[in-house]
């Protein structure tokens, strides 16, 4: 660990900010678990909106499912509404590889065809396997194929960057 | 070398599901969580996941059942995968070919999940001594001995009304002798760690020795049910039954058909449960069937949820042979 930490108070502020133009579209909140849907909770505290987050598991749209198989820790999605015809904000903690994104959007359409949906990360990272790209960004790193960012919480979030040990 | 030392490959994984003997509790409860996010599949516009996709599964049965079979075709094509049934007694193992010949003809047609049921004990479990490495099986139900996926859900059930396992009374009433379903439930609530598990039968329905599979055994259902939190009744199999094993059916009825007055004896939350297809009149009356306490459908519900969690961990994690 390199100590850097990127501040998840400047990264929150940001992104409210930048979610004011589209609140009178009357967006639902989605949360990619885990990581994604401890962001949307405090962002959802920050901004007022009439449902609750919805969360999003994408263990069963995973593309390395045939190699490593099942994540025992998978969890049932929850969307607390219809989604056909809404505007969805989907939250991810990080944006590194567009996977988790892809796969995130798959499982939305299984529920329905909403009407649009933006990306919000708190930080977009380099290393992009996809053509998939944020709206909301809280902060962007550049970092090496060797570095890692989690966020930590549920509670208190906080970033934290390492080398990774494998 | 038993049908439930051959499950697991190697490296731990489960590969086949052949029996809830020897299957571990972690195995048992990697199974039951993966179900739990199955079950509100209900409320989703597309009712699939691609977990499966461009996998085949092979509904092989020897043995006919519309329901079981229903079920696992529901799951694999909940999971995405393609799904061809076969009822094999009708088809070549009445010509003559064996049941290894009719597996390896549908082995080259590349299919990756068998689920085979057979009216033999072991049919599963030789078929998968047989099958390449990439191939799995899960045990639909073999003669008398196992009927894992149905011990499962049956778990499952339990477990969505009672978090604690460890103070648990289950009572499993009827025709032990022939049940592969009693066994296969027997060995999972052991490996939950039931601490009281009852078999309730006439003499001539109970295995002899069947303490040894770590149950108690009651011939009075008064007796057997009282304080019980979990009642099993088992379906009378008169089909399997040769010579004269059970008096007459009324009197059957009279003695281990279960009535309000009978569960009476059990604890007040008591959880009512029966594998299908019920004998109305027979072993369970029809107010107790339909009744409060009854969480028959909901057991056919969970049982399409746990057939597809044993399907995707039986399928995934496997490295592909060409990487």
């Amino acid at each position: 660990m390199n100590g850097s930490r990127p501040d998840i108070e400047e990264i929150l502020n940001v992104l409210e900010t930048g979610l004011q133009d589209m609140l009178t579209l009357d967006p639902l909140l989605v949360g990619i678990h885990t990581g994604g849907a401890w962001l949307a909770e405090h962002l959802h505290h920050r901004v007022r909106l009439k449902e609750p987050t919805g969360y999003l598991d994408i263990g069963f749209y995973r593309d390395d499912f045939t190699r490593i198989g099942i994540n025992p820790r998978v969890k049932a999605s929850h969307l607390p509404v219809d989604i056909d015809e809404r505007h969805i904000v989907l939250v991810d903690d990080v944006l590194h590889t567009g996977r988790t994104t892809r796969a995130a959007m798959n499982v939305l359409f299984d529920y329905g065809r909403p009407r649009s949906i933006i990306l919000v990360v708190g930080i977009e990272r380099n290393g992009r396997e996809l053509p998939i790209q944020p709206d909301i960004v809280g902060m962007h790193l550049r970092l090496s194929a060797t570095q890692h960012v989690k966020l930590h919480g549920p509670g208190e979030l906080s970033f934290t960057i390492s080398e990774k040990t494998s | 070398m038993t049908a439930g030392d051959n499950q697991y490959t190697a490296g731990g994984r489960l590969r086949h599901l052949l029996t809830t003997e020897n299957l571990s509790r972690d195995t048992l409860t990697h199974i039951l969580d993966t179900a739990e996010s199955f079950i509100d599949f209900g409320q989703r516009e597309i009712k699939k996941v691609p977990l499966l996709r461009g996998k085949t599964v092979v509904n092989l049965f020897f043995e006919d059942s519309t329901r079981t079979r229903t079920t696992f075709e529901i799951a694999a094509k909940r999971l995405s995968a393609d799904v061809i049934n076969l009822n094999a007694s009708r088809l070549s193992t009445n010509k003559g070919e064996t049941v290894l010949d009719t597996v390896r003809n549908l082995e080259a047609m590349h299919t990756d999940l068998f689920v085979v049921r057979d009216s033999q004990s072991g049919a599963a479990y030789l078929i998968s001594q047989h099958v390449p490495e990439h191939v799995s099986i899960i045990n639909a139900g073999d003669g008398r001995h196992a009927h894992p996926t149905q011990a499962m859900l049956d778990v499952f059930t339990i477990r969505q009304h009672r978090q604690d396992f460890h103070n648990l009374s289950v009572a499993i009433v009827g025709d032990i002798l022939h049940s592969r379903v009693a066994r296969s439930q027997i060995h999972a609530l052991n490996t939950m760690g039931v601490p009281d598990i009852r078999v309730i039968a006439p003499r001539t329905l109970l295995p002899t020795e069947v303490e040894r599979l770590g149950v108690h055994p009651y011939t009075d259902m008064h007796a057997g049910l009282e304080d019980a939190d979990v009642v099993i009744m088992l379906r009378l199999q008169v089909e399997r039954m040769q010579g004269s094993l059970i008096a007459g059916e009324r009197e059957y009825f009279n003695l281990y058909g279960l009535t309000r007055d009978k569960l009476q004896r059990a604890k007040p939350g008591v959880l009512v449960m029966h594998p299908g297809p019920i004998n109305r009149g027979l072993e369970i009356a029809s107010d107790v069937a339909d009744g409060d306490h009854s969480v028959i459908l909901s057991q056919v519900t969970n049982g399409i949820a746990v057939r597809m969690s044993v399907m995707a961990i039986l399928m995934g994690g496997r490295q592909k042979p060409d990487r």
